[in-house]
C-alpha cells in the first residue's frame, strides 16, 4: 500500500439506507456511534442518502444528530445495486475524503462494503458488534477505529484496525447500538449531490421487487425473536411459536431442521449457514443448540430455552431455562403474558 | 450459450470452540478443515449450471496453503472440469483486500488461458473470518457487475444473468450484463456427494498451482504488506454467565415465573 496522509481525511459519515421507499431503522443506530466517534474527534457528523426522493427522510436525520446531508437522489439509483451504489459512494467519497463511513450489516450493507473499499483502495470491517476511537498509527490526526467482530461462528473476537488507509469502511451489526435521540426542530446543512448515472456505463438493472408477503418482521432488525426447532416435532407447531411471537411482538426465527423440511422459509433460518441475529430477547423452543445454531444466535442479551432435556447445551447456556413440553407450555405462557397485559 | 464459471471456495475449519495459544494465536493442529459450509452451495450451483447449459465449463479456485488442495480434489470428485490452486507464502496474512485481488488475478489468468469466463459464483461469507466482502471485492478489481445474497438464478443467456436477491423485506430480480460475480445464500440448491468417478478422477488430478509471480501479482498489494487492515488482537468470547433454572411445580407455576423475569428485565 502507499502511504497517504491520513490528516487530510475528515468527518463521520453514516451511510443512511433507504430499501424500497423506506429508511432503515439501523440509520440511528449508527447515527449513536457516528456521535461519539465525531465529537472525540471534533469532526463533522454526515449522513449519506443515496436513492431517489429522499428529501423526506432529511428533517429526522438531522434531528436525529446529523450536522450534514449529502444527498445522492437520481431516479436510476431508486433500487439498490452494487454497481450503481458504490460508484455513487466512491465518487463522493473521493472528492470530499470523509475520515471513516459507517454503513449498517443489512444485505445492502454487507454487500456494498468489500466493493466500495476496492474502488477507493481502503480496508473495509465487517459485522462489527463494538467500536472505540483508538490511538494514531503516525501523528495526532490519524486515530485509527478499534472495531471488534465475532468471527469463528461467535467462538473468536477480533479487534481490527485500518492503519494505513481512509476513509475506513465499517459495516456494524443490527441492534449493536441504541438508536439515536431525536432533538426536535434542529437543523444543518444539505448538499444535494449532482449526479449522472448514465455516464456510469451500469450493467446491473433491478427488474422487479417483491414484498415479504406475510406481514411478519424481520428478524434482521429485530429486538425479540422467538424461534422452534425440530422439537416442534411438526410444520403445524409453528402456529405455537407464531402465537408466543405475537404476545411478546417478536419475529419468527428457526434452527436448520425446520427449514430443510420445507416447514418454514429459509430466510428464518439462524445460524452457520442461516443468518445472524442480536436480539434483546431470543426464545428457543425445542432447539437443543448444536454450535451452528449458537453461532447465529450467541449475541443475543438474554436467551431463554424452553427444552424437555434439561442437559441440551442452550438449557445449560441460556439466561433462564424452562424444563417443559413445549405443546403443553407454550399455550399457558402466552396466556400469562395475555394476562400481564391487561 | 456454454458459459465457463467459476466458483470461488475456501478451506475453513469446523466451526467450534477456538483454543489460542500463549501469543495468542490460534491452535490449529486439533482443528479438522473442510469446505466451508456455504461455499459448497457456490460450487453446487456452478455444477448445476453445467448440467443446466450443456458445453459449459466449471472450476474451482482457491487460494490458501498446500493443505487446500484437499478441497480442490473434493471438487474434482463432485465434477469440476477444473480447479486451479493459488498459493505463496507471500499471500499469507492478507486480508480481504489483498485476497480479493490475488484471486481477481488468478481469474485474470483463467480468462488468457479459456479465452473467457463468464461468471463466478461465492458463496455469502466464509465460515472463519465470516467478511463476505471478498465476493463484491473481486467483482471491484474485474470491474464487474456483481450481486449478493442470490438465492437463484432465473436464466441466463450468453448475455445476461437474472438472479433472485434475498433482503431483508421481500426479493429483488436482478439482471446483469456478463460477466458477473454472485454471491450465493444457502436456499440456491443442495449440494450433492461426489460420485466414484469423480473420487477416482480427484486421486489422479495433478492440480495447477500458481504462485505470486505466474499471476503477475503486484507485490504491494498482497500479504500483510498489501492489506490495509491489521488484526490487533484475538479474544475468546466472554463466557455466558446464564443458567437460571425456572422450577415449578406445574407447567402453569413455571410460565408465571418466567413472566415475572421477563417483567424484571423490561422484556414485556
Ligand atoms: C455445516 C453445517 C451448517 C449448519 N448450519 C446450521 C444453521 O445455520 N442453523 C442451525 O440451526 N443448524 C445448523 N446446522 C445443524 C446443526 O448441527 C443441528 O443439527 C441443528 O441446529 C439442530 O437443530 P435443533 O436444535 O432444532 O434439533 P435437535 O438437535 O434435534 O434438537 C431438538 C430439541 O428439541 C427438544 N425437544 C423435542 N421435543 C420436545 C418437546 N415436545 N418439548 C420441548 N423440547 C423438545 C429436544 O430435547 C432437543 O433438544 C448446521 C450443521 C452443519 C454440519
Amino acid at each position: 500500500m502507499s502511504e497517504i496522509d491520513l490528516t487530510q481525511y475528515k468527518g463521520v459519515w453514516c451511510f443512511g439506507e433507504v430499501r424500497h421507499g423506506k429508511l432503515v431503522t439501523q440509520t440511528y443506530e449508527l447515527l449513536t456511534i457516528g456521535s461519539r466517534i465525531a465529537k472525540e474527534l471534533n469532526e463533522k457528523l454526515s449522513v449519506v442518502l443515496v436513492g431517489h426522493n429522499l428529501q423526506g427522510w432529511t428533517q429526522e436525520l438531522l434531528e436525529a444528530g446529523a450536522e450534514k446531508i449529502y444527498l445522492l437522489d437520481h431516479p436510476e439509483l431508486e433500487n439498490f445495486t452494487d454497481e450503481a451504489y458504490t460508484k455513487a459512494l466512491a465518487e463522493l467519497a473521493a472528492k470530499e475524503k470523509p475520515n471513516k463511513i459507517l454503513i449498517p450489516a443489512t444485505t445492502v450493507g454487507r454487500s456494498m462494503a468489500g466493493r466500495l473499499a476496492t474502488i477507493l483502495h481502503t480496508g473495509a470491517i465487517a459485522d462489527v458488534t463494538d467500536l472505540t476511537l483508538g490511538p494514531g498509527t503516525n501523528g495526532a490526526g490519524g486515530r485509527a477505529l478499534n472495531a471488534i467482530r465475532p468471527t469463528y461462528g461467535g467462538n473468536l473476537f477480533v479487534t481490527v484496525r485500518c492503519e494505513k488507509c481512509r476513509p475506513e469502511i465499517i459495516t456494524v451489526r443490527p441492534m449493536s447500538f441504541p438508536k439515536a435521540a431525536r432533538t426536535p426542530g434542529k437543523i444543518g446543512e444539505i448538499v444535494n449531490v449532482p449526479i449522472n448515472p448514465s455516464s456510469w456505463n451500469l450493467k446491473t438493472k433491478v427488474v422487479s421487487y417483491a414484498p415479504e408477503q406475510s406481514s411478519e418482521l424481520d428478524i434482521g432488525s429485530a429486538d425479540k425473536i422467538v424461534s422452534g426447532g425440530r422439537g416442534l416435532g411438526k410444520p403445524d407447531n409453528f402456529n405455537l411459536v407464531r402465537s408466543l411471537a405475537k404476545a411478546l411482538g417478536a419475529a419468527v426465527g428457526s434452527s436448520r431442521p425446520p427449514v430443510d423440511s420445507g416447514w418454514i422459509p429459509y430466510r428464518h433460518q439462524v445460524g452457520l449457514t442461516g443468518r445472524t441475529v442480536k436480539p434483546k430477547l431470543y426464545v428457543a423452543c425445542g432447539i437443543s443448540g448444536q454450535i451452528q445454531h449458537l453461532a447465529g444466535m450467541g449475541q443475543a442479551d438474554t436467551i431463554i430455552a424452553i427444552n424437555r432435556d434439561p442437559e441440551c447445551q442452550l438449557m445449560k447456556m441460556a439466561t433462564f431455562s424452562v424444563e417443559a413440553d413445549l405443546n403443553e407450555f407454550i399455550p399457558l405462557l402466552v396466556e400469562e403474558i395475555g394476562k400481564q397485559k391487561n | 450459450m456454454p458459459l465457463n464459471v467459476i466458483a470461488c471456495i475456501k478451506q475453513t475449519p469446523a466451526t467450534g470452540a477456538i483454543q489460542l495459544d500463549q501469543k495468542g494465536e490460534i491452535v490449529t493442529s486439533a482443528m479438522t478443515y473442510g469446505i466451508s459450509p456455504l461455499d459448497e452451495y457456490a460450487l453446487e450451483e456452478a455444477l448445476r449450471i453445467k448440467e443446466r447449459v450443456p458445453g459449459s465449463w466449471t472450476a474451482a479456485l482457491t487460494m490458501g496453503p498446500a493443505k487446500a488442495q484437499e478441497i480442490l480434489r473434493e471438487s474434482i470428485a463432485r465434477g469440476c472440469d477444473a480447479v486451479y490452486h493459488l498459493s505463496d507464502d507471500a499471500f499469507e496474512g492478507s486480508d480481504t483486500y489483498a485476497t480479493s485481488y490475488i484471486l481477481s488475478q488468478g481469474i485474470r489468468k483463467i480468462i488468457a488461458e479459456k479465452g473467457k469466463v463468464d461468471l463466478v459464483i461465492c458463496a455469502k461469507q466464509a465460515s472463519d473470518g465470516e467478511t463476505g466482502q471478498v465476493g463484491p471485492a473481486i467483482a471491484a478489481w474485474l470491474d464487474w457487475p456483481n450481486v449478493s445474497f442470490v438465492k437463484k438464478i432465473e436464466e441466463t443467456t450468453d448475455k445476461i444473468i437474472r438472479v433472485v436477491r434475498m433482503m431483508e423485506d421481500g426479493q429483488d430480480v436482478v439482471e446483469m450484463a456478463l460477466p458477473a460475480l454472485i454471491s450465493v445464500v444457502k436456499e440456491i440448491a443442495e449440494p450433492r456427494l461426489p460420485s466414484l468417478k469423480g473420487k477416482m478422477a480427484a486421486k489422479k488430478a495433478v492440480i495447477p498451482t500458481w504462485k505470486a509471480a505466474d499471476i503477475s501479482a503486484d507485490a504491494a498489494k498482497i500479504g500483510p504488506g498489501g492489506s490495509p487492515t491489521v488484526i490487533l488482537k484475538k479474544e475468546l468470547p466472554p463466557k455466558r454467565s446464564g443458567g437460571m433454572k425456572i422450577d415449578g411445580a406445574t407447567a402453569q407455576e413455571k410460565a408465571r415465573k418466567l413472566v415475572e423475569k421477563m417483567k424484571e428485565l423490561k422484556l414485556l
